[in-house]
């Protein structure tokens, strides 16, 4: 019985032990991405206990995986199917990141424009809350709308509503072609280009500019894929190219994010700008990569925090510290009152003696 | 804790008319005298939603002309603890917008224009009456469209398309609602405005979308949405394979998955239900066929002609008997014809019919149409069966007369019967009509009583005093117990000692 599984009852006697005598809990799978969010507080809450891939049904279409389900294993078994998860989430150590990782933290690699999030594809999650509870929602099937989507919610909370310990995934077939395209275009010309391109029903998977190059990945069936580099014309990078660029991209270990890192040593911030896809090229200093079709720019800068949340504020979008020493500012963007409100009401409902990830998400949460 | 449903009707009823009065009075603060229903004769049309076996009368009516009329007559409601049940075209299939005895309806259908539409962002920012349908028509011109097509979009709004987080014949490669919609704005129960989700891809903070989008109605209410557009495809072809075996059809669906292939669209009709349409269409189907399958595909004329040869192979090697591929547009609309009038088409073979909407597996297809055989002896009622087949996502229609009590009483049994079936296959009791009052019975058989009230405990974060659309989708631990339904654990899989492929 899943109930008596040795790895959950010790999760479970963990969470209820800390709610007893009220202290906090760090959750954590890989420790992958520690440099993410706010600073981690409390006592560790070890996840990688309670793995394995649960139920895999590729006709179905889903996969039900354990927390401590190392990603890389998660992935290697989608590909003896044939099969992945589109989404693209990023593996930032060879070999570490978890699957409840990848859902508390809610990150999605290139592919996010033309695919979907983390969240989207999200089917259903076992939660242990605050109370010890072990909670499930959402199921193992596409449709679902028997009461309130919590699963999706999980997707991005930094663990601040509890322990993700199960989680349901839509998987999809690998595409059976895909080519990689170059450009040699300036950045406002690019976010034109993509945009109009992107009302178009061409097979565009995923994109990246920086310092005057565009390059686009058409993914699809072989027919669509090479109608698309005809459509678009640009240089076709050679196929054993392609492939490791967008790895490295989705990885954040190719030049441009290399070269972030050792800013970020000497006291820039590396920025994920969230902004409306035709929201022209911002007008802040620094180094800029475009990616998601022009709704995600990652901004190496040492401009001033409110500098770079105003202007992006300003173009309906938010800005978040993603690496930085500097995280006074706040790593999320400050939300308006109601919805503070509604954060911190849901806080108090998932994890009223507030045990799990404090301050993680946002001060108080 | 929400009340449960018809209790309050022993309310005294000279308690009903003061209060309404009272309500009325101050409403008429806020409200043109206009916006205000309240006579019997008015509210009439405001007893029922698309689900007829439950009529109430509300309190009062409320059709605000303007964002600042909503928030005065919900700050009004607020401050009086009068329920708020919000309402769109009222097309929804499970009593979502069932009035309150003691409530407000919010009418929202005075908020329908299209705001914007921007051809370049692929973005449309609309009011929450506006019709499904009317914002794939304003794009149009743009060779742009909004992908959700819940059968009903000729007539539902996009609000309650928010609301009940709808689906239709495209999800599985287009996704639901949800996963279509960038930003909500409206009101919370207290009337403060509230702005969730962005024009970018995601927002700071919890993303509250995913619990507000099919909500029913009780965590907000919606007067704006941004959806996203995506491009029409050039071309769409329809495939239509007769099976003579009920199984052989539901391997197909498997198969098709399992080579790869993600149809536009993936729809399965039994033999009752092909009769029922052909008779009203005349589309041509095999009344022979113990299943019909209708397999979409759409992209480049060369990516449909790729994808339809595959299809075509996989089909044939599962056991089709016959195959049809449409040529032309006005054929494959035809193909469709049947499928889409599917509803309608039992009308004309039974007085009644009560329509079900779970979600199962796939691979459990064969199995829950043989438990529904079954059913129709057990309870002696008629069930013809249309399914979203690329989703799981069942809609058995259960033919009865509702003049005789005895046949609606066993109607709901048998409904129940197969909501209790699906969850055990692995399933959900709703997949896209929402739980509203029909399935509140059905929670108690799907979700425990921690979870329920973890479900709670997401409506008291938006709404802590319960008084928008209240006593809908998460029923009372007190109403599980009254019902006698028994959770069907589900909760952390165990590992499968069957083999895992």
């Amino acid at each position: 019985m899943p109930d008596t599984d040795p790895a959950l009852r010790r999760l479970v006697d963990q969470v209820k032990s800390a709610g007893t005598h009220a202290e906090t809990l760090d959750i954590r799978g890989g420790n992958t991405k520690a440099f993410y969010g706010e600073k981690q507080q409390g006592a560790i809450l070890d996840t990688t206990g309670l793995r394995g891939i649960s139920v895999y049904e590729p006709t179905e279409l889903v996969i039900t995986a354990r927390c401590g389900t190392p990603l890389a294993e998660l992935e290697a078994t989608l590909a003896e199917r044939g099969q992945y998860l589109p989404f693209e989430p990023p593996h930032f150590a060879p070999g570490g990141g978890t699957v409840g990782g990848m859902v508390a933290a809610g990150l999605s690699g290139p592919s996010r424009a033309a695919v979907g999030s983390v969240r989207d594809f999200v089917l259903g999650a076992t939660l242990l809350n605050g109370r010890g509870d072990v909670l499930s929602f959402g199921g193992q099937v596409m449709k679902n709308v028997a009461g309130y989507d919590v699963s999706r919610l999980l997707a991005g909370s930094m663990g601040a509503l509890g322990v993700i310990l199960e989680v349901s995934l839509k998987v999809l077939p690998m595409a059976s072609a895909s080519a990689t395209v170059r450009f040699q275009i300036d950045e406002a010309t690019a976010l034109q280009r993509l945009n109009e391109w992107a009302g178009k029903p061409l097979p565009i998977n995923a994109s990246a500019w920086w310092s005057d190059t565009l390059v686009v990945r058409l993914r699809g069936a072989f027919a669509a894929v090479n109608a698309a580099i005809d459509a678009l014309g640009g240089d076709l990078i050679e196929a054993d190219l392609g492939p490791p660029f967008w790895q490295g991209l989705r990885d954040h270990t190719d030049e441009f994010f290399a070269h972030a890192g050792k800013a970020v040593d000497g006291g820039a911030t590396l920025w994920r700008l969230s902004v409306p896809s035709t929201t022209p090229p911002l007008k802040l200093h620094g180094e800029t990569l475009v990616e998601w079709g022009g709704a995600q720019r990652w901004l190496v800068s040492a401009q001033a925090a409110a500098q770079v949340r105003e202007a992006v504020k300003l173009a309906g979008g938010h800005a978040t510290i993603f690496l930085g020493k500097d995280k006074s500012a706040g790593v999320f963007a400050p939300l308006a009152p109601a919805l503070m409100r509604i954060h911190r009401n849901l806080k108090k409902s998932f994890d009223p003696a507030g045990v799990f990830n404090p301050g993680r998400l946002y001060t108080g949460l | 804790m929400n009340a449960p449903l018809r209790n309050d009707s022993a309310t005294p009823v000279t308690d009903r008319v003061q209060r309404r009065t009272q309500v009325v009075a101050e409403l008429s603060a806020v409200l043109p005298k206009h916006a205000l229903l309240w006579h019997t004769e008015d509210t009439i049309p405001y007893e029922c939603d698309g689900l007829t076996a439950y009529r109430q009368q509300p309190l009062v009516v409320a059709l605000p002309e303007t964002e600042a009329q909503v928030a005065a007559v919900l700050r009004t409601c607020h401050r009086l603890d009068v329920p708020v049940v919000p309402r769109g075209a009222g097309t929804g299939l499970s009593g979502g917008a069932l009035p309150h005895r003691r409530g407000v309806t919010l009418s929202l259908a005075k908020f329908n224009k299209i705001l914007s539409l921007d051809p370049h962002a692929r973005t449309a920012r609309v009011q929450c009456g506006v019709r499904n349908l009317a914002i794939s028509e304003a794009a149009a011109p743009h060779r742009l469209y909004y992908a959700p097509d819940p059968s009903s979009q000729i007539a539902c709004t996009i609000g309650g398309n928010v609301a009940e987080n709808s689906g239709g014949v495209h999800c599985l490669k287009y996704g639901l609602t949800l996963h279509n919609v960038l930003r909500v704005k409206g009101f919370l129960a207290d009337g403060e405005a509230v702005d969730i989700g962005s024009e970018s891809l995601d927002a700071p903070g919890l993303d509250l979308l995913t619990v507000l989008v099919g909500s029913e109605g009780m965590l907000a209410v919606v007067t704006e949405v941004t959806v996203k557009l995506i491009p029409m495809p050039q071309e769409a072809r329809c495939i239509m394979a007769s099976f003579n075996d009920i199984r052989h059809a539901g391997d197909a669906v498997a198969n098709v998955i399992a080579a790869g292939i993600i149809p536009a669209g993936l729809e399965m009709m039994d033999k009752p239900m092909t009769a029922a349409v052909e008779s009203y269409v005349h589309a041509g189907y095999d009344l022979d066929a113990a299943a019909i399958l209708l397999c979409e595909s759409d992209g480049t004329p060369e990516e449909v002609d790729e994808e339809i040869a595959r299809m075509v192979d996989v089909l044939r090697s599962s056991g089709a008997n016959g195959i049809q591929v449409s040529e032309n547009e006005a054929q494959r609309l035809k193909f469709w014809s049947g499928r889409k009038n599917a509803f309608p088409a039992s009308g004309r073979i039974s007085p009644d019919y009560m329509c079900m909407d779970s979600t199962i597996p796939r691979k459990r297809l064969a199995d829950i149409l043989i438990a529904i055989a079954q059913m129709e002896k057990k309870y002696g009622l008629r069930c013809v069966n249309v399914f979203h087949a690329g989703d799981g996502n069942l809609h058995p229609l259960i033919l009865y007369d509702a003049n005789d009590a005895d046949q609606l009483r066993r109607c709901e049994q048998f409904g129940a019967d197969i909501l209790e079936t699906s969850v055990a296959l692995g399933g959900t009791v709703t997949g896209e009509h929402g739980v509203g009052v029909e399935k509140l019975m059905s929670m108690c058989v799907q979700f425990s009583a921690n979870e329920r009230e973890q479900m709670l405990g997401v409506k008291h974060a938006f709404d802590p005093k319960e008084l928008l659309n209240p006593g809908k989708v998460i029923p009372t631990l007190a109403r599980c117990a009254e019902g006698g339904k028994m959770h069907v654990h589900r909760g952390l899989l165990p590992f499968a000692d069957i083999p895992r492929f």
